[in-house]
């Protein structure tokens, strides 16, 4: 199997002078990578670094400008999904492409017989199915339908997709995204058994730790040019963040502040769901000023019902809300805002801007109706404007103007610009839901320095993140959410990260060991 | 005689059951078509003028002297190139579904009024043809080989989406186009094959019409039977077995109004037996089509490269 002129184990997949652009945006520029059988590849960059469209680009999904690809020494012709199967190689979306209302041998075996067959062949499907499930520990239900699968098994049908077809290389697009800790780790024992039968694996990542869990190489792409390629072993942490961002980057420090009194008290709170389980079950929590409360947590857990609640949105069936010490009856979204709450929506696209309409539009989305925005139902457009300009200034949104169209503004300045609406008043509570998720390195940080002003400035924060490494840095007191229940408040130093993914797969019976005194008394 | 004893009259008749299999054999085409159509995730609003075309155009071959089965053959061909134009808009070009489909209906109504007109330009009673005659079977069997051919449909559709490799591509795209390319399926071919077939098989409902319960073709004669089709996949969730049990009982209805019209002797008046078919539909929508799973691509145009 091995090479003549390297002497290693053989080359499977070399790419040569990828370029591809999208509009005015070069996404990749000339990269150049190769493969070899049983190698794990790291494809590190940040987001929009270029790191899935190199990879669509492999999978025919989309088609290069310029460069060539060749697997297994033949070369692939570019553009077709199912050329790219035929050469072996399998790819696992980061947004799983699987159908949720037909079963798991249905998904798994769609595609693969000749579409004119009178029958198929379900009992051979089945025990090829079964056969590859074993051999590789990736345990599923063939008859399940999707739709009914945890995140985790969905990932493993997605592999298995791929194996049943043959493929000896396997793309995995930020594989780590929706699984807890502990299921990452179960995903990279089953890296290393893929890689022992001879596959190689290339898996996009922007998460340093997994990076030196699982890869032998890591590739780092910046702003569509490969940076560097390394042997994981012969680099660290520190380098890479550096060739990632191509700066040096500072983790950010919060200042100890003691709490001071609630701003938001949650008492037994109920959020029912049409069917089923509650989406909130009996929840209390209290978030103070000066205090940073992060919510942990695979998403689906109950985190949009609680942001929802907070925002207004939806009403508690049981329990109390009260803000600032007063009860808030049947509060409405207005309300909220009125009573000093901030909000940073989960998706800024479809909650937290209006694309189509300007800039300034935007800024005063949320309170038109002041006498300064609006004389006698009439909008103060100058006003608005003047306004506009201020906190663009003041938080340095990168946009031509006040009347620039929102929907053209990077994904940075988008939430620069929801920070401005929303800090710019000087809240008493800040909701931050997912508030960097999307974001590069450099924005992540100014929303994080945003944040951490507002919290010396007076505010509570309730972050709700799904990204441990984010709530550990930031928040004084996490708690983690589970089936709707949400943990007893955590102080951040006492708690470890694996600690936290035992907690966010169900396994309450750590907080024995984090906080001994309260547990007994429940 | 008190109303039960009128019910339990007409039900134990077999020429009401024989009513009720004529009656739901257009229905049943109609609803496998759109069936096949949605289950790929293309919404075919153009049921209604694809019925029309298909029951004037078997109609106008028959009466231009082709046998009754090439009729047959000429209505779902011509209800297939309706489709075809109905998918090469939404699939291919991405257009609104809704939009389209109607504007399908019209064409296809419109074009249907206006080529009978052409041929016929002075007839005042419609001409007439010698249509399929009922099998010599004993009872409400004794139905057209149009009737039989839908009832054999049924099992021919259900055995394709659940047993051929070939309906479990129909039913993936329809699902979740992006999942059925990563898996080397041609997304577009699949969904315009779908919409193809599917749209013969409402022409055949529309030939039905023309070639075996009546032996004329008039304006108006499909008289919402599509629309009634599109609420029949919803309440059959999509499954060709479940889609024959809803335009049954919807024939049941409907025969049995026109019973219940004569035997009330005027009493009531005849526009509320009309509505009663209908009624109970939308009671029978509302009871199980809240629980139905649709399609996760329904109505959704997949253009590739595109999240």
């Amino acid at each position: 199997m091995s090479s003549p002129v390297t002497g290693g184990p053989e080359v499977v997949l070399r790419l040569a002078g990828i370029s591809k652009r999208f509009g005015p945006l070069l996404a990749n520029d000339n990269i150049s990578l190769t493969l070899r059988a049983g190698e794990v590849l790291a494809l590190l960059g940040e987001n929009g670094a270029g790191k899935t469209t190199l990879m669509n680009i492999l999978f025919g999904h989309y088609v290069a400008d310029e460069g060539t690809i060749e697997a297994f020494g033949r070369p692939l012709p570019p553009g077709s999904p199912r050329a790219a199967l035929e050469a072996g190689i399998g790819m696992v979306h980061q947004h799983f492409t699987l159908a949720d209302n037909l079963s798991v041998l249905d998904n798994i075996a769609v595609g693969t017989e000749s579409l004119w067959r009178w029958r198929s062949d379900r009992g051979a499907a089945r025990r090829r199915l079964l056969d590859l499930s074993q051999r590789f520990g990736l345990e599923v239900r063939p008859d399940a339908p999707v739709g009914d699968l945890s995140v985790g098994e969905r990932q493993r049908v997605e592999i298995l997709k791929a194996l049943y077809r043959d493929a000896r290389i396997l793309i995995l697009d930020e594989p780590t995204a929706v699984l807890t800790p502990q299921e990452s780790a179960g995903l990279f024992e089953t890296l290393r058994r893929l890689t022992a039968d001879g596959l190689a694996v290339v898996f996009i990542s922007h998460k340093m730790n997994e990076v030196f869990a699982a890869s032998d190489t890591v590739a780092v792409l910046r702003a569509g040019k490969l940076v560097a390629t390394h042997a994981t072993a012969s680099t660290d942490r520190a380098k890479l963040a550096e060739l990632m961002v191509g700066r040096s980057v500072k983790p950010p420090a919060p200042a100890p502040l003691s709490p001071g009194e609630p701003v938001l008290e949650l008492a037994g709170v109920t959020v029912a769901s049409g069917h089923g389980r509650p989406l909130l079950d009996g929840v209390d929590l209290t978030v103070r000023r000066h205090q940073v409360v992060g919510i942990a947590g695979v998403s689906g857990n109950g985190q949009t019902a609680l942001a929802e609640l907070v925002s207004g949105l939806i009403r508690p069936d049981a329990g109390k809300l009260s803000l600032k010490g007063s009860v808030v009856g049947h509060g409405d979204p207005a309300d909220m805002v009125r009573r000093g709450v901030a909000r940073i929506p989960e998706d800024r696209h479809s909650a937290g801007l209006v694309g189509a309409m300007a800039v300034w539009e935007n800024l005063i989305a949320e309170r038109y109706h002041d006498s300064s925005f609006s004389r006698f139902g009439v909008l103060r457009r100058g006003a608005a404007r003047a306004y506009a300009r201020e906190v663009i200034e003041e938080f340095d949104v990168r946009c031509p103007g006040p009347d620039a169209r929102t929907q053209l503004l990077s994904g940075g300045n988008m939430q620069k610009l929801i920070l401005g609406r929303t800090l710019a008043h000087g809240p008493d509570l800040i909701l931050a839901s997912q508030p960097t998720r999307g974001l590069d390195i450099g924005a992540v940080s100014y929303v994080h320095s945003r944040l951490l002003d507002a919290r010396a400035a007076g505010a509570g924060v309730l972050l709700i993140s799904e990204d441990l490494d984010e709530i550990l840095a930031l928040a004084d007191c996490v708690t983690v959410a589970y089936h709707g229940r949400l943990t007893p408040l955590l102080p951040h130093d006492r708690v470890s990260v694996s600690q936290l993914g035992l907690l966010m797969a169900g396994h309450w019976d750590v907080l024995r060991d984090i906080l001994p005194e309260t547990i007994d008394a429940a | 005689m008190d109303f039960l004893s009128i019910l339990l009259d007409i039900l134990l008749s077999a020429a009401f059951w024989t009513a009720v299999l004529r009656i739901a054999t257009p229905y049943v085409l109609g609803t496998l078509g759109e069936l096949v159509c949605e289950r790929a995730g293309v919404l075919n609003l153009g049921i209604e003028g694809i019925m029309t075309l298909g029951a004037m155009a078997g109609w106008m071959a028959v009466y231009q002297g082709a046998d009754l089965w090439t009729g047959v053959l000429a209505a779902a061909a011509c209800g297939a190139l309706l489709g075809l134009l109905h998918a090469a808009l939404t699939v291919p070009l991405g257009l609104s579904q809704h939009v389209t489909g109607i504007g399908v209906t019209l064409l296809g109504t419109s074009l249907s009024y206006f080529v009978y007109r052409l041929v016929l330009p002075q007839a005042s009673t419609p001409p007439t043809i010698e249509p399929f005659q009922p099998l010599a079977l004993p009872g409400a069997l004794a139905q057209t080989p149009l009737t039989y051919l839908a009832f054999l449909l049924v099992a021919v559709v259900a055995y394709v989406l659940y047993r051929t490799p070939v309906g479990l591509a129909v039913r993936m795209v329809g699902e979740n186009p992006a999942a059925a390319e990563a898996q080397g399926l041609n997304v577009t071919a699949i969904r315009i094959g779908a919409v193809v077939a599917g749209s013969a098989l409402m022409a055949l409902a529309g030939a039905f019409l023309t070639l075996s319960a009546f032996n004329a073709f008039f304006f108006n004669m499909v008289n919402g039977r599509g629309w009634i089709c599109i609420a029949l996949v919803v309440f059959a969730s999509w499954r060709p077995g479940k889609a024959l049990l809803g335009a049954l009982l919807f024939a049941v209805f409907d025969a049995l109004q026109l019973r219940l019209q004569q035997a009330s002797g005027g009493v009531l008046p005849y526009q509320l037996f009309l509505m009663m078919p209908y009624l109970l539909s939308i009671l029978a929508l509302v009871l199980v089509a809240r629980r139905a799973s649709y399609p996760r691509a329904l109505m959704i145009p997949y253009r590739k490269g595109e999240r």
